[in-house]
C-alpha cells in the first residue's frame, strides 16, 4: 500500500511540473505589468527609475528562463514567495481566503451526499414510481440550472421575504467569521452559497447513484443474497449500496476538488472573499507569484483527492488491492 | 441433416431494414424517447430563434431606450425591459445566437480534437500515449478561469475567443473517454488487417478506428453543448466572455441584474430560464441518445 501511494505521488510530479510550466507561460502571455498597475494606480505619474527598481525587487528584470528556474526551485522547496501586489507572504493570503472556500465546499458536499445517496437509492429501488419521476426531474433540473443563477434567485427570494416579514430587506453578511467563533453568523454567510452549489452537485451525484444502483440490483449476487433469505434492508445496504457507491465516490471526489478553486462565480454572486475570487484578482493584478501558487494549490488538491478516491476504492471493494 | 431456417416474410424484413435507415432510426427514436424528443425540440427552437433573430426580435437588442427603462412585462415588451430600456425578449433571442455559436462551436471543436487525439493516443500507445495522457491530466486539473483569462487577455474578447477558451478544457475530457473505447478497437482484427495491407497511420486512425468510436463521441457531444452554454454564461457573468452591448444570457445576468433584484426581478429571471431550458433540452436529448445508442440500455 505504501509503495502504491509513493508511486502515485511520483507519477503526479510530471502533472504538477506541467501545470507549473503552463501557468508560468500563461501569466507571461497576459499583457500588463504588475509594477505599472502598482505604481500607476490612482493616476500617479510613472517614474522610470521607480519602475526599474520595482522590476528589480520583484525579479522581473531577470531573463525568463532564470525566472522559471527560480520559480521551480522555490516550488520544490515549498517556498511560495511574496505576493507581488500586497507584499504579504502568499501563504498568508491563501490562509486568509481558504477557510470560506473550504467551508462552502465541505458544506455543499455534505448537502449533496445527504440528498443524493438516499434519494438516488430510493429512486432506483422504486423504479418508475412517482418518487422516481420526482427525483429524476429534480436531478435533471439541477444539472441544467447554473448555480450562480440559482444564487441570484435565492437572494431575490431572501430579500423579498425578509422585506415582507420584517419590513426591511436582509442580505447574508459578507464579513467572514469562523464557525467556532459565532456558528449562527457563520452559517448565515455560507449556508445559501452551499445550498445553491450543493443542489447542482447533488443532482449529478443523484443521477449516478440511481443508475449505479439500478445496475447493481440486477446482478446475480443480489439474487443470491435474497435467495439466502436476507432482509431487504441488509441486501440493499450491505450488498448493493456498497458496490454501487464505487463510481459515486469518484464523482464526489472530483467535484469536491473542483469546488476548492472553482467557486469563482458563486463567490462573486454572494460577495465571498474565497480562493476563486483571489485567483481572478491575482491574474487581473498581474500578481504572477500569487496566481502561480493558487493554480498549484488547485492542481495539488485535484491530484491528492484523486489518490484518496483510489484508496477509498480498496476500502469499499475488497477485490481491489493496491500493492 | 441441416435445417434451413425459413425466410422471413417480406414485410417483416422490410420493417427491419427500415429501422436501420437514418429516417427509420430517427422515427424509432422519436417514438421510443419522448423526453429526448422534447429536449431536441427545445434545442432546435432556440437554434432557429438564434438563426433568424433579426426576423423574430421585435426590437434592436443593443439600442438603449431611456424612456422605457425597467418596464415590467407588458404587451409591447413581452418580457419587460432592462435598466437601459432594452427589450429583454429581443436580447434573449439574439442571446440564443451567441449561446448556440458558443455551445455548438466549443462542443464540436473540443469534441473533434479530443476524438482524433484520443484515438491517436490509443493507436500509437507507448510514450506518445503516456505524454498525451499527462497533458490531458494537466488540462483537466487546470482552472478554466485562468485559461479563459489568458485567452481573453491575449486575443481580446469576442464570441470566437470565448469558443477557444471553452474548447480547450473539453478536449481532454473527450480524449479520455474516446481513448478508452479506442483501446478496445485497436485490438480488433480489422485494424491488424489494415496494418498488414500497408495502410498509413492516418488512414487507419481516421478511416478505420474513428468511425468505430463515434457512439461515445456523439453522447459526449450532446452533453458538451449544454456544458459549453453553461460555461459561456459563467464567463460572461464574470465579464470574461462576450462583452456589452452584444446580447448574451450570462451577460444579461451580470451585476445589474442583482442590483435590481427587488425592483425589476424579470431582468434576472428570464435570461436564467433561457439557460436552464436550453441546457435541459441538450441534457434530455443527450440522455435519450445514450440510451438509444448503448446496446445495454437500448431495449429497456
Amino acid at each position: 500500500m505504501h509503495r502504491y501511494i509513493i508511486t502515485r505521488l511520483l507519477l503526479a510530479l510530471p502533472t504538477l511540473a506541467g501545470a507549473a510550466a503552463l501557468v508560468f507561460i500563461l501569466m507571461r502571455l497576459i499583457p500588463g505589468d504588475v509594477c505599472v498597475i502598482r505604481l500607476g494606480s490612482g493616476g500617479a505619474h510613472l517614474n522610470q527609475d521607480a519602475l526599474d527598481l520595482c522590476h528589480k525587487q520583484l525579479g522581473l528584470d531577470q531573463p525568463i528562463v532564470v525566472q522559471f528556474l527560480t520559480y521551480l526551485k522555490n516550488l520544490a522547496l515549498f517556498d511560495f514567495g511574496i505576493s507581488m501586489w500586497s507584499g504579504n507572504p502568499v501563504w498568508q493570503e491563501i490562509l486568509l481566503r481558504l477557510p470560506v472556500s473550504l467551508e462552502v465546499a465541505i458544506l455543499a458536499t455534505v448537502i449533496a451526499i445527504l440528498l443524493a445517496i438516499p434519494l438516488g437509492t430510493l429512486s432506483a429501488l422504486k423504479e418508475n414510481s412517482a418518487l422516481d419521476h420526482v427525483v429524476r426531474v429534480l436531478a435533471i433540473a439541477g444539472i441544467a440550472t447554473p448555480s450562480f443563477w440559482l444564487g441570484i434567485m435565492s437572494l431575490i427570494l431572501v430579500l423579498n421575504v425578509s422585506a415582507a416579514i420584517t419590513g426591511s430587506p436582509w442580505l447574508p453578511p459578507i464579513d467572514y467569521v469562523p464557525l467556532w467563533k459565532d456558528p449562527l453568523y457563520n452559517l448565515s454567510i455560507v449556508l445559501l452559497p452551499a445550498i445553491t452549489v450543493g443542489y447542482r452537485y447533488s443532482a449529478v451525484t443523484m443521477r449516478l447513484t440511481r443508475s449505479a444502483m439500478l445496475e447493481v440490483m440486477r446482478e446475480d449476487y443480489i439474487r443470491t443474497a435474497r435467495a439466502k433469505g436476507l432482509l431487504e434492508q441488509i441486501v440493499v445496504n450491505r450488498h448493493a449500496l456498497k458496490n454501487a457507491l464505487l463510481p459515486v465516490v469518484t464523482l464526489i471526489g472530483i467535484e469536491f476538488a473542483f469546488l476548492i478553486g472553482g467557486l469563482v462565480v458563486t463567490e462573486q454572486v454572494f460577495n465571498l472573499n474565497g480562493i476563486g475570487r483571489l485567483l481572478v484578482q491575482a491574474v487581473q493584478n498581474q500578481d504572477n507569484v500569487l496566481a502561480q501558487a493558487l493554480v498549484m494549490l488547485v492542481v495539488l488538491v485535484f491530484v491528492i483527492v484523486n489518490l484518496v478516491v483510489d484508496l477509498l476504492y480498496a476500502w469499499l471493494d475488497p477485490r481491489i488491492r493496491y500493492s | 441433416m441441416a435445417v434451413i431456417a425459413p425466410a422471413r416474410p417480406d414485410a417483416e424484413a422490410e420493417a427491419l431494414l427500415r429501422r436501420y435507415t437514418l429516417l427509420g432510426r430517427s422515427l424509432d427514436f422519436f417514438r421510443r424517447k419522448p423526453l429526448g424528443t422534447i429536449g431536441l425540440i427545445i434545442v432546435l427552437v432556440f437554434a432557429v430563434a438564434g438563426l433568424f433573430a433579426e426576423f423574430i426580435a421585435p426590437f434592436d437588442p443593443e439600442e438603449n431606450d431611456f424612456a422605457s427603462m425597467m418596464f415590467a412585462p407588458n404587451l409591447t415588451h413581452w418580457l419587460g425591459t432592462d435598466q437601459f430600456g432594452r427589450d429583454i425578449f429581443s436580447r434573449l433571442v439574439f442571446g440564443a445566437r451567441t449561446a448556440m455559436i458558443v455551445g455548438f462551436g466549443a462542443a464540436v471543436g473540443g469534441g473533434i480534437i479530443g476524438l482524433v487525439l484520443g484515438v491517436t493516443s490509443a493507436y500509437f500507445g507507448g510514450w506518445f500515449d503516456l505524454v498525451l495522457q499527462r497533458i490531458f491530466d494537466i488540462l483537466m486539473a487546470f482552472p478554466l478561469i485562468i485559461l479563459a483569462l489568458a485567452v481573453v487577455s491575449v486575443f481580446g474578447t469576442g464570441v470566437f475567443n470565448v469558443v477557444i477558451a471553452i474548447t480547450i478544457p473539453l478536449v481532454p475530457r473527450c480524449g479520455r473517454v474516446v481513448r478508452a473505447s479506442a483501446l478496445a478497437v485497436r485490438e480488433v482484427p480489422y485494424v491488424d488487417a489494415a496494418r498488414a495491407l500497408g495502410f498509413g497511420h492516418a488512414r487507419i486512425v481516421l478511416c478505420h478506428m474513428v468511425p468505430n468510436v463515434v457512439a461515445p463521441f456523439l453522447i459526449l457531444l450532446s452533453a458538451f453543448v449544454g456544458q459549453a452554454i453553461l460555461a459561456e454564461a459563467s464567463l460572461s457573468y464574470l465579464g470574461l466572455g462576450v462583452q456589452e452591448p452584444v446580447a448574451a444570457w450570462g451577460l444579461m445576468l451580470q451585476g445589474s441584474a442583482e442590483d435590481y433584484a427587488t425592483t425589476a426581478p424579470w431582468i434576472a429571471i428570464f435570461p436564467g430560464l433561457a439557460i436552464v431550458f436550453t441546457v435541459l433540452g441538450a441534457s434530455l436529448f443527450g440522455d435519450a441518445l445514450r440510451d438509444a445508442i448503448d446496446p445495454k440500455l437500448r431495449d429497456r
